[in-house]
């Protein structure tokens, strides 16, 4: 079978070349010359196919297109049995030259039919892998032979190591799912140790497991369960491994509650993104819930959209404002960020402000409670006071298992190309909601060419050229599609603002202070590079746009 | 209400029992009530063919706490078992699988009862449906024997026992619930946004009069008075001003609309230390979504004209209050408020002010229909609490499943095929994705396929086709058809776990919502296509 690279790249070129088609005719009137060699006609199907798409990119698939003809051509009584059609794109000379060939009708090159399902090639345990093996090593009316090979496809899953990343709810079902999808050596990264309130959904924990880190037991029950699979425990932070430990891996998949981790793992992947490495490209496969919805989308480093193109997508809540806290609280939620972020550090009743210890709750549950009373606002609870201050996502078993199966599908599909998979150049991208019947929504999410991480251009950044640099500097944490919180600044090799370490920080702290047109000399449209201690390896390149 | 009530008087300081601390992150969706609900559920699964959608169903309701549930499985555990369902190991080999699964799931949650069948004593289903009390649902799974089928069909019907089939079978999946009647939902948990209700347009007097106290010397005010007036009260001020220069009209047209936002932008004072007013930039903001004339939501429309046929439904509080809020509606010519203000900038006390202002308008309309429905017979024995619910939610209240007509299903599935098609011909122009219909007439085809031992029994492809065109003629010559025929023989109705896993917690979704009667169920067939990785819900 291709490598995972060779196989993006034969897909690419082959729907390059088919868009180029459709672009010119939609209904896609195809030329059939290996056919019609075979049987000296050119009238076998010269009319327009009857299954219709939409009309752009994430409407009807290239590729669908070509099963589109297969179907058809497999339905086709007249044709000889023995040789059974399958259309594939004439890509030899195209993978020579890895650019798209100039438009022109479409060239079929038939080769093998996929009527009837084919040979089971089966894995070592044949008769367990029974339903698995059915899919993973037939062809089916999706499948192209050149990226598809059902001979090799089980050997080759047995070789790949594939990376989870979160052991908590979406963590557990991913193990779970992966070891029953036919991976066999699976390695979890999660820090966290097993809480109470994890027990509606973390079915590999129970009562007794309390206080244990989770992927050390997600980890052992997975392997106990499932007899054949190896799964390696760490832990740990993701930020403790450094890229030779993330280039071991074919797969990354994630199932994680933080933004922050999240844009770490994609700019970490998409930094190990090297041309001439063939095994320097990771599949970044990244899950996501809260109540009855959620999403499931994959990121192919440098090639799709990446997690920080798409950071739009998840604004941070807006925080209320100082004064509000202070002085005119309004809502039960006012008074609790009042204890919160102004009462405990007033009067410290604890050095430090732990959310998971009870006693900490209660006292600013109290403290809230007592300034709800003075201003006649009801509605704190305990429950609230632990919502807010830890916010609190809901979470049920039931999300998880939709989102974390959606993932693990993606997972398969990609390793063993038994189904096309969600990826460039179509849909990367599937939202979830389970609130009002069930919808769903599987799109495309375009590349940003001005993404900080895998872009080319640096973005384009509003600013107000009487700002001081200390009002740019906050100004990061707010803005949905940059979201830093401890920025440094830089322009053109100079030093503007440094977080760390603390003589750099003093040395540039009088900057701050500054205006950026006058006092720094800041240009419009000059370029300047962010960098924050959670994303260590990325410089955000902006372009500053003055107002 | 009672909430303003409980903040007076100490409150009970305790923190969550073990219990609250369990399954926290679940209240905070269904609350206390929810709960319950869960927990007086019992649940049975008809098991069959491969056997991992409904198991994974069932983990994903064992583990928020179902009351009880009971596993009904013909089949031993084999080999091929061990490669698909995670709730069964070595050890469980040649036993009966109900017994397996159901000790495996039951590790998930200590609280929940679960029993197992055929066994000694119950050896058929059609015994275990006689002997058992009534299930809150069942759930079965294909390929099912059409005896079996038919057995709790008929049950079904007898005891008004919603049934779930579900069936997956490689990439695809589809589950479709029938629901005995018509099924209302008032705790549908719209979107926050989506239920401000304001009636800025409709004032009541203690609302205008309040506003009015606040703004009559509007331009006397300290900067910080007038940079905290509720924008609530600067919309209804300025529409007052509006009315006496417009005949008494409001701004109703869109230009009307961007003309009173740009008047309402235009008093801003900029003059002061912020250069501008946040409660300004709010009223200004909320114009275009506040300023609508309110009209009957099509939910509760469709709950108006309902015609009962059901005698249960006769009976039943939802429908008693319906009817009341039907003929508060008709008299007063707008639904009860629902009476919350959301968040805006001003100051403490004047806000507590105007929430009151709303929260006693909709305590005196919920007790104008607590009146009508007291008087209504059989009304005296609701719930007050059942009529407050739904005065607040009235605009959001929805009915499921809603008879239509006396159609049969077969001759609807042919409707619906022959619509879908049109749409799929259109696609390309509609921009809209193509029907996954042809998944489930290819699955449909096959629902009772089982299986045979040599691992031939899987039926020709002509042979499925011939059975999709006894469904919808005609639907055989369709390439999607077609192909969709070809991919689910590829599974040989084998399972993927993924699928499988997918379509339970979808499954297992959707009977959360019809047990605690919150969110909105699907009505009434979702289709899943693991190849595309999307949905489609069909009404079938
Ligand atoms: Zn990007």
């Amino acid at each position: 079978m291709p490598s995972l690279k060779e196989q993006l790249k034969l897909r690419i070129e082959s729907e390059v070349q088919t868009q180029i088609h459709v672009g010119r005719s939609f209904a896609m009137r195809l030329e059939t010359r290996a056919y019609s060699d075979l049987h000296g006609t050119n009238e076998v199907n010269s009319g327009p196919l009857s299954l219709k798409g939409r009309g752009n990119a994430i409407s009807i698939s290239p590729r669908e297109q070509l099963q589109a003809v297969s179907a058809h051509w497999s339905s086709n009584p007249s044709f000889p049995s023995n040789l059974q059609p399958h259309l594939r794109p004439n890509i030899t000379t195209q993978s020579q030259h890895h650019q798209p060939l100039p438009s022109r009708p479409y060239h079929l090159h038939i080769t093998a039919i996929t009527m009837s399902a084919g040979p089971v090639h089966p894995s070592s345990e044949p008769a367990r892998w029974k339903y698995l093996d059915r899919i993973r090593t037939r062809p089916g009316p999706f499948t192209t032979p050149e990226m598809f090979s059902g001979e090799t496809s089980a050997e080759a899953m047995d070789k790949m190591k594939i990376l989870v990343i979160g052991a908590g709810g979406l963590g557990c079902e991913l193990l779970k799912n992966l070891a029953l999808s036919g991976f066999k050596n699976i390695h979890v990264i999660d820090m966290d140790t097993i809480d109470i309130s994890n027990l509606n959904r973390q079915f590999l924990f129970r009562q007794s497991d309390v206080g244990k880190f989770k992927a050390e037991v997600a980890a052992a029950f997975v392997e106990k369960r499932v007899k054949g699979v190896k799964i390696t425990p760490h832990n740990c932070k993701i930020q403790d491994f450094d890229e030779d430990f993330y280039m071991q891996f074919q797969i990354v998949v994630c199932g994680l509650d933080s933004i922050e981790a999240r844009r770490w793992i994609n700019a970490t992947l998409v930094n190990m993104v090297d041309e001439t490495v063939e095994d320097s490209y990771k599949p970044l496969i990244d899950g996501g819930t809260e109540g009855f919805k959620g999403q499931a989308r994959v990121i192919l480093p440098t090639i799709t959209s990446c997690l920080e193109c798409q950071l739009d997508m998840h604004a941070p809540r807006a925080a209320v404002p100082l004064c509000t806290l202070a002085s005119i609280p309004r809502q039960p939620e006012h008074c609790i960020e009042w204890a919160h972020v102004i009462a405990w550090d007033k009067e410290k009743p604890f050095p430090q402000l732990d959310k998971d210890d009870p006693e900490h709750i209660t006292w600013l549950y109290q403290k809230a409670l007592l300034r709800a009373k003075e201003f006649n606002i009801s509605g704190v609870t305990y429950s609230l006071t632990q919502g807010v201050v830890k916010n609190i996502i809901p979470a049920i078993a039931a999300t998880n298992s939709v989102i974390a199966a959606a993932c693990c599908n993606e997972a398969l599909k990609i390793a063993t190309n038994c189904a096309p998979y969600l990826g460039y150049p179509e849909n990367n991208y599937m939202m979830y909601s389970g609130n009002d019947s069930i919808y769903t929504y599987t799109f495309k999410h375009e590349k940003k060419d001005d993404c900080p991480v895998c872009g080319v251009s640096a973005r384009e950044l509003a600013v107000d050229p009487k700002w001081t640099l200390q009002e740019l500097v906050d100004s990061f944490a707010a803005r949905p599609e940059a979201q830093l919180k401890k920025p440094s600044v830089r322009a053109e090799g100079k030093t503007l603002y440094m977080q760390s370490p603390p003589s750099l920080e003093e040395q540039t702290r009088p900057n701050l202070e500054k205006t950026l047109a006058e006092g720094l000399g800041l240009m419009d449209g000059q370029e300047i590079g962010v960098t924050d201690p959670a994303f260590a390896t990325v410089s955000f390149k902006f372009r500053l746009k003055f107002t | 209400m009672t909430e303003i009530v409980m903040s007076q008087t100490p409150p009970i300081l305790h923190g969550p029992s073990e219990k609250e601390r369990k399954y926290d992150r679940q209240l905070r969706l269904w609350a206390a009530s929810g709960q319950a609900a869960l927990e007086s559920a019992n649940i049975l699964l008809v098991n069959s063919g491969p056997g991992t959608v409904g198991v994974e169903t069932l983990k994903n309701l064992v583990l928020p706490g179902i009351g009880r549930f009971a596993i009904y499985d013909e089949a031993r555990v084999e080999e091929a078992d061990l490669g698909v369902n995670f709730f069964l190991d070595e050890d469980s080999l040649g036993k009966p699988r109900s017994e397996s699964l159901t000790g495996h799931l039951l590790e998930l949650n200590p609280e929940v009862q679960g029993d197992w069948y055929p066994n000694e004593n119950v050896k058929t289903l059609d015994s275990l449906l006689t002997s058992s009390p009534v299930f809150t649902t069942i759930i079965y799974t294909h390929p099912i024997t059409p005896e079996n089928l038919s057995l709790l069909e008929s049950h079904g019907q007898q005891h008004q026992t919603p049934l779930v089939a579900i069936h997956s079978a490689g990439f695809y999946s589809y589950f479709r619930i029938n629901l005995p009647g018509a099924f209302p939902i008032v705790d549908t948990h719209p979107d926050e946004t989506a239920t401000t209700d304001l009636r800025l347009l409709t004032p009541w007097p203690e609302l205008a009069v309040f506003a009015e106290e606040l703004t009559k010397n509007i331009d006397d005010l300290s900067d910080f008075e007038h940079g905290h007036l509720p924008y609530v009260v600067i919309l209804l001020h300025y529409l007052e001003r509006w009315k006496a220069e417009h005949d008494g009209s409001y701004p109703s047209t869109y230009k009307e609309k961007t003309e009173f936002r740009r008047i309402v932008q235009g008093v801003a004072r900029t003059q002061n230390a912020e250069g501008g007013e946040e409660n300004f930039d709010e009223a200004a903001a909320a114009v275009l979504k506040t300023l609508v004339v309110p009209s009957l939501p099509s939910g509760l429309k469709e709950i108006f004209e309902y015609e009962r046929t059901n005698p249960a439904e006769q009976k039943s509080g939802f429908w008693v209050i319906a009817d009341a809020v039907k003929a508060f509606y008709e008299k007063h010519k707008c639904l009860p408020l629902p009476g919350k203000v959301p968040d805006m900038k001003a100051q403490s006390k004047v806000y507590i002010q105007l929430q009151n202002i709303y929260k006693a308008k909709a305590r005196k309309d919920a007790a104008e229909i607590l009146e009508t429905v007291q008087a209504t017979a059989g009304g005296q024995t609701i719930d007050p609490a059942e009529v407050d619910l739904f005065c607040k939610n009235a605009a959001f209240v929805k009915l499921i499943n809603a008879t239509t007509g006396k159609i049969s299903r077969a001759d609807r599935l042919n409707e619906v095929a022959a619509q879908e098609f049109r749409n799929d011909e259109q696609a390309e122009m509609t921009l809209q994705p193509l029907s996954l219909l042809p998944i489930y007439l290819a699955m449909q085809a096959t629902a009772h396929q089982v299986e045979t031992e040599d691992g031939r029994g899987w039926p020709r492809q002509e042979e499925v086709l011939a059975r999709v065109a006894k469904m919808v003629p005609g639907a055989d010559e369709n390439e999607r058809v077609r192909q969709a025929v070809e991919e689910v023989a590829r599974a040989e109705g084998g399972e993927l776990h993924n699928v499988a896993a997918l379509t339970g917690g979808m499954v297992a979704q959707e009977m959360i919502k019809i047990i605690t009667k919150q969110y909105i169920p699907i009505d009434n067939t979702c289709l899943f296509d693991g190849i595309s990785s999307r949905c489609q819900i069909l009404r079938l």
